[in-house]
């Protein structure tokens, strides 16, 4: 069977629409609403995130037949927890500024529903490469929400896209206000909430 | 003792971990859909983060940040990048023994927390209070004061959620809004409400 099959592409496909993790599967909204002020600080975070998830992933299949399943949390956590510290060192390291700003929100990777939540339903049960897979897919489809989330609040609450200035002075001059909600907490849950009901009536998912 | 009842009104209103920082909203959702499981979660968190926080602190202080080993004729040892991993094993180890306590005293508690006790271990709403002691270098005593007032501040919010999903039940939601969608909208009108208390200082 060939490594990009269509079964194995599947479980990249998936979380993208159909089975987003979090407009459906309801994991890792705790990190996503934080970061979203900006578009760089999305993005990065999206990067870290994938990451982590495609390699604990991909680890945690790895040692699923040798750990007995009553410690399994634990371990689980041990190598999610060094994952992160990694990506949290090489932040700091090459990407300082965009660290700074990201603060304690890295270190909450460890306890992002998401990585937890795909190690216990999908990498506990398959094999490396679709666990792969599976990582790569569902951190992409918590991307997708999380770049859609940023885009709105930068554009709408300080007019720029990567901190370059979209909407021309002129504007400004003629009345028009950044509006500062969206840089605050409320517009986050808003904007994510009218982001899920379009991604709900597209794919017909309903509670 | 003034600045210490200034950082619990503002760690519960102004600053609440989950309405301004986004951190437990998966327990947010998943557990708010009663007020009497709401409130029981809510408690939980508290106790917890009253106990973890302060508990890291001296963890942070005495191994692990920049030149704490001092007291062991280390001071140039910095350990700070263990600290995410040590933070949720204390955190977990915690969970675990509150978990075993409460199975012995109280089965009734036990049994109406059920599977949250184990999922408070990984509320961000914990670890996050005990990283944001670290980053905002608070005292001993601030310390456990955050841990009581972010918690409280979490399960106050979520007890507010849970009672208006339960009259939510009575209305009609257009189809695709539905729970997660209207819960999300909701939580900014609660944020906002919430971010009118900015301001106050004590």
């Amino acid at each position: 069977m060939s490594l990009f099959s269509k079964k194995n592409m599947v479980f990249v496909k998936d979380p993208l629409m159909d089975n987003n993790p979090i407009s459906t599967q309801v994991l890792g909204i705790c990190s996503a609403l934080a970061v979203t002020v900006q578009l760089q600080t999305a993005i990065v975070m999206s990067i870290a995130v994938i990451a982590v998830l495609s390699i604990s992933n991909v680890m945690i299949s790895l040692v699923r037949n040798k750990v007995p399943s009553n410690i399994r949390i634990i371990v689980e956590l041990a190598i999610i927890a060094t994952l992160v510290i990694l990506v949290d060192q090489i932040l700091k390291a090459y990407l300082y500024d965009i660290s700074k700003q990201l603060s304690v929100f890295v270190g909450l990777i460890i306890t992002n529903c998401i990585v937890l939540g795909r190690a216990e339903a999908f990498a506990l049960q398959n094999k490396p490469w679709p666990s792969f897979l599976d990582g790569v897919g569902n951190g992409l489809g918590y991307s997708v929400i999380l770049i859609a989330v940023a885009f709105g609040r930068e554009i709408l609450g300080s007019g720029t896209l990567f901190g370059f200035q979209l909407i021309p002075d002129a504007a400004y001059a003629a009345g028009y206000q950044n509006m500062g909600l969206m840089v605050l907490a409320p517009g986050a849950f808003i904007l994510l909430g009218l982001i899920i009901w379009v991604q709900r009536t597209i794919t017909g998912v309903s509670e | 003792m003034e600045n210490l009842i200034s950082l619990f009104v503002e760690s519960v209103f102004v600053n609440n971990i989950l309405l301004a920082y986004f951190l437990g909203m998966c327990s947010f959702l998943a557990v708010s859909k009663r007020v009497d499981t709401a409130l029981g979660l809510g408690a939980a968190v508290i106790f917890v983060e009253v106990i973890t926080v302060p508990v890291n602190w001296l963890l942070n202080h005495y191994l692990l940040a920049p030149g704490a080993l001092a007291w062991a004729g280390l001071p140039d040892v910095d350990l700070s990048f263990l600290s995410f991993i040590s933070f949720i094993a204390v955190i977990a180890a915690l969970v675990q023994l509150v978990e075993m306590i409460v199975d012995r005293y109280s089965p009734t508690l036990y049994s109406a927390l059920g599977i949250f006790l184990p999922l408070i271990a990984v509320n961000c709403a914990i670890l996050g209070a005990s990283l944001f002691m670290v980053e905002r270098e608070y005292t001993f005593a601030e310390s456990a004061v955050f841990g009581l007032g972010s918690g409280t501040g979490f399960a106050l919010a979520i007890a507010a959620m849970a009672a208006i999903r339960e009259k939510l039940r009575y209305s009609h939601i257009p189809e695709g809004l539905r729970g997660l969608g209207i819960t999300m909208l909701i939580t900014g009108l609660m944020a906002m409400a919430f971010m009118s208390f900015s301001g106050i200082s004590l």
